[in-house]
């Protein structure tokens, strides 16, 4: 996917530098990690599990405190920035969305304009609208007078993700954005936060996927950024093989002319059976 | 909403004209409108004996069911109760401290007891809540209670202790009111301090109703959202032990209403704030209206403190919650 040109950029709208968290025991779950996320880009973080991607962007959008480095905001340290000034710029779709008591859909997603409001301030009419059209952008306008305990994970996601839409803000945080989430509603929500014109920074477990909606991927390994650049130079087998230790095949798909990801199971450690290439069991009925 | 009106009305109505001598409503009318002819010989029930008893029901009702709301939103549990958390008992042995001790002897009780119920609350809610918060931050039912329980014991220990060291009779009834929970010592000159209190903190609470939906999402979806949790729930928290202490001074400690009425009411209105707290509010006016009309009525002559009958009623409601709730976590599992 071509970035978008027709979008205004702010180089470097988020910007971490040297951003560090350590855990009391003294290791390091991100180390030192700068990268830094333009106006109307979409940039992916990809990793193996544990290298520190969901530590990173809980860093970013204020649920934990870095113990070291800053994050910037338009040239401003968040650390200095109230809780609520944060919520105004950056929203996010934070992993633990469970509400204990029976809170509708509606209210639920109106809740993205709080950052907005004064504490009293009821919402109005304009807000109702917002919420909405949030709705109906991730495919869930039906849900609306729905309970929100009652939905199924992949409807949570969406909701969830409508929220922080509504929200309104310059930077989208989203951890896993497309868990849950059938093929047609991975394919919709990564579409629809690329066309938002926000400053994207996307943690993705799917290196196909994120191939193609990101414009730049930073690749994490035990807290530290050991790749980074257009998905193109950065997802090479080499790589793949380094930091999750696995074979693939990285090869330029003709129809979207993304980098796709071909994993060859069995090629690094010991061979399975019906690996590619061999004939296997089911291999001799087929004509 | 109306209907719950009406309803605080009738419960008003029947509590002015029934208890041990009987009024017909009719006269009931008249002496709240002054249009009774003027010795009438139940003036000085219903004005002076019965309406503020009413009126500190009214409140006291009203003021547990927001407080219980709150800190259900607060610990993000629908079993906490300020009865249940032990702010209640911390209110009570800080009163009880106040009445045998004679502590501040001289200054106005109206003014020390309930001030003295508020520190007493709040160290308790304190207590409870650092006993009972996870590491991750949440609040699991059965460290809830536990901590809420062993705060309770050790408060009623120290109530019964400085009871028993001081040795006067005339100090045992009077406690054993605070320890049960009662009404029966409402006079006009004591409720100005609770009606205020409960409107002050009742409408700041409604006021608050959006920060205290946010807590509902959890502690990482309220930070995102923009909530500065943690000065927030301390601001509650002295809200919380504000009303409840200064309602518990006049009132003793009254289990249960702060545990029934919001569940209740979010049954009825759902549980954003803003809709649920007035209706809490109200429900729970009602509630100990009719609880104290029972307590008066049921046993007459004989005064029934209406903690008892709360408890009586909100005891099995209690286990019922628990039992749904596990029943609930089985489901999801």
């Amino acid at each position: 996917m071509k970035p978008r040109t027709d979008l205004p950029r702010t180089e470097g709208l988020l910007r971490a530098e040297d951003l560090t968290y350590e855990i009391p025991s003294g290791r390091r779950l991100v180390d030192a990690v700068s990268l830094s996320v333009s106006a109307g880009e979409t940039v992916g973080l990809v990793g193996p599990n544990g290298s520190g991607k969901t530590t990173l962007l809980r860093c970013v959008y204020g649920a934990l405190r870095p113990t070291g480095g800053r994050v910037l905001l338009d040239g401003d340290d968040l650390a200095d920035a109230g809780a609520k000034a944060r919520a105004r710029r950056i929203a996010t779709v934070p992993q633990d969305g469970q509400a204990g008591f029976e809170l509708t859909v509606r209210q639920i997603v109106a809740m993205g304009r709080s950052p907005h409001k004064r504490f009293w301030e009821a919402d109005t009419a304009a807000d109702e609208e917002l919420v909405r059209g949030a709705l109906e952008r991730v495919g869930a306008a039906d849900l609306v007078g729905r309970s929100f305990a009652r939905l199924s994970g992949g409807e949570r996601q969406r909701v969830l993700t409508a929220r922080a839409l509504v929200q309104e803000p310059a930077v989208l945080v989203l951890d896993e954005p497309t868990n849950h989430l059938d093929i047609r509603y991975q394919l919709e929500i990564l579409g629809l936060v690329r066309g938002l014109g926000t400053a994207n920074l996307l943690a993705l477990h799917d290196l196909t996927l994120a191939a193609y909606y990101c414009d730049r991927l930073y690749v994490l390994d035990a807290g530290r950024v050991v790749a980074s650049g257009p998905p193109k130079d950065v997802l090479t087998g080499e790589l793949l093989a380094e930091v999750y230790g696995v074979a693939a095949e990285v090869a330029v798909h003709p129809a979207t002319g993304a980098p796709t990801v071909t994993y060859l199971p069995g090629r690094i450690g010991a061979p399975l059976p019906g690996q590619i290439g061999e004939p296997g069991p089911q291999g001799a009925i087929r004509p | 909403m109306a209907t719950l009106t009406l309803a605080l009305a009738a419960a008003c109505a029947l509590a002015l004209a029934l208890g041990s001598v009987r009024i017909p409503l009719a006269d009931v009318w008249d002496i709240l409108t002054g249009r009774a002819q003027d010795p009438s010989p139940y003036r000085t029930i219903v004005l002076d004996v019965r309406l503020p008893r009413v009126l500190l029901g009214a409140a006291v009702g009203a003021g547990l069911a927001v407080v219980g709301t709150a800190l259900q939103a607060l610990v993000r549990n629908p079993l906490a109760d300020p009865f249940l958390l032990g702010v209640s008992s911390g209110a009570s042995a800080a009163a009880v401290s106040v009445i045998v001790l004679g502590v501040g002897a001289g200054m106005a009780t109206t003014v020390t007891l309930p001030a003295a119920s508020f520190a007493g609350a709040f160290l308790a809610l304190v207590v409870v809540y650092a006993l009972a918060r996870d590491p991750g931050g949440g609040f699991t039912t059965s460290r809830l209670i536990l901590a809420g329980v062993a705060v309770s014991y050790v408060l009623a220990a120290l109530t019964s202790l400085i009871l028993v060291v001081s040795a006067r009779a005339d100090h045992l009834k009077e406690v054993l009111y605070w320890t049960l929970g009662g009404l029966g010592s409402a006079r006009w000159d004591m409720l100005a301090v609770p009606l205020t209190v409960l409107a002050l903190g009742t409408g700041l609470l409604i006021a608050l109703a959006r920060p205290l939906d946010l807590l509902l999402v959890g502690e990482e979806g309220a930070t995102v959202l923009g909530l500065d949790t943690a000065r927030f729930r301390a601001g509650v928290f002295v809200l919380a032990s504000l009303v409840t202490g200064v309602l518990v001074a006049h009132s003793g400690a009254i289990g249960f209403v702060g545990l029934m009425v919001p569940h209740a009411a979010r049954m009825l209105v759902g549980a954003a704030h803003r809709a649920l707290l007035p209706v809490a509010a109200l429900m729970g006016a009602v509630f100990l209206v009719v609880a104290d009309l029972a307590a008066r009525t049921v046993a007459a002559p004989q005064d029934i403190p209406v903690g008892v009958l709360t408890a009586l009623t909100g005891g099995p409601f209690f286990l019922w919650l628990l039992r749904r709730g596990r029943a609930r976590e089985e489901a999801a599992a």
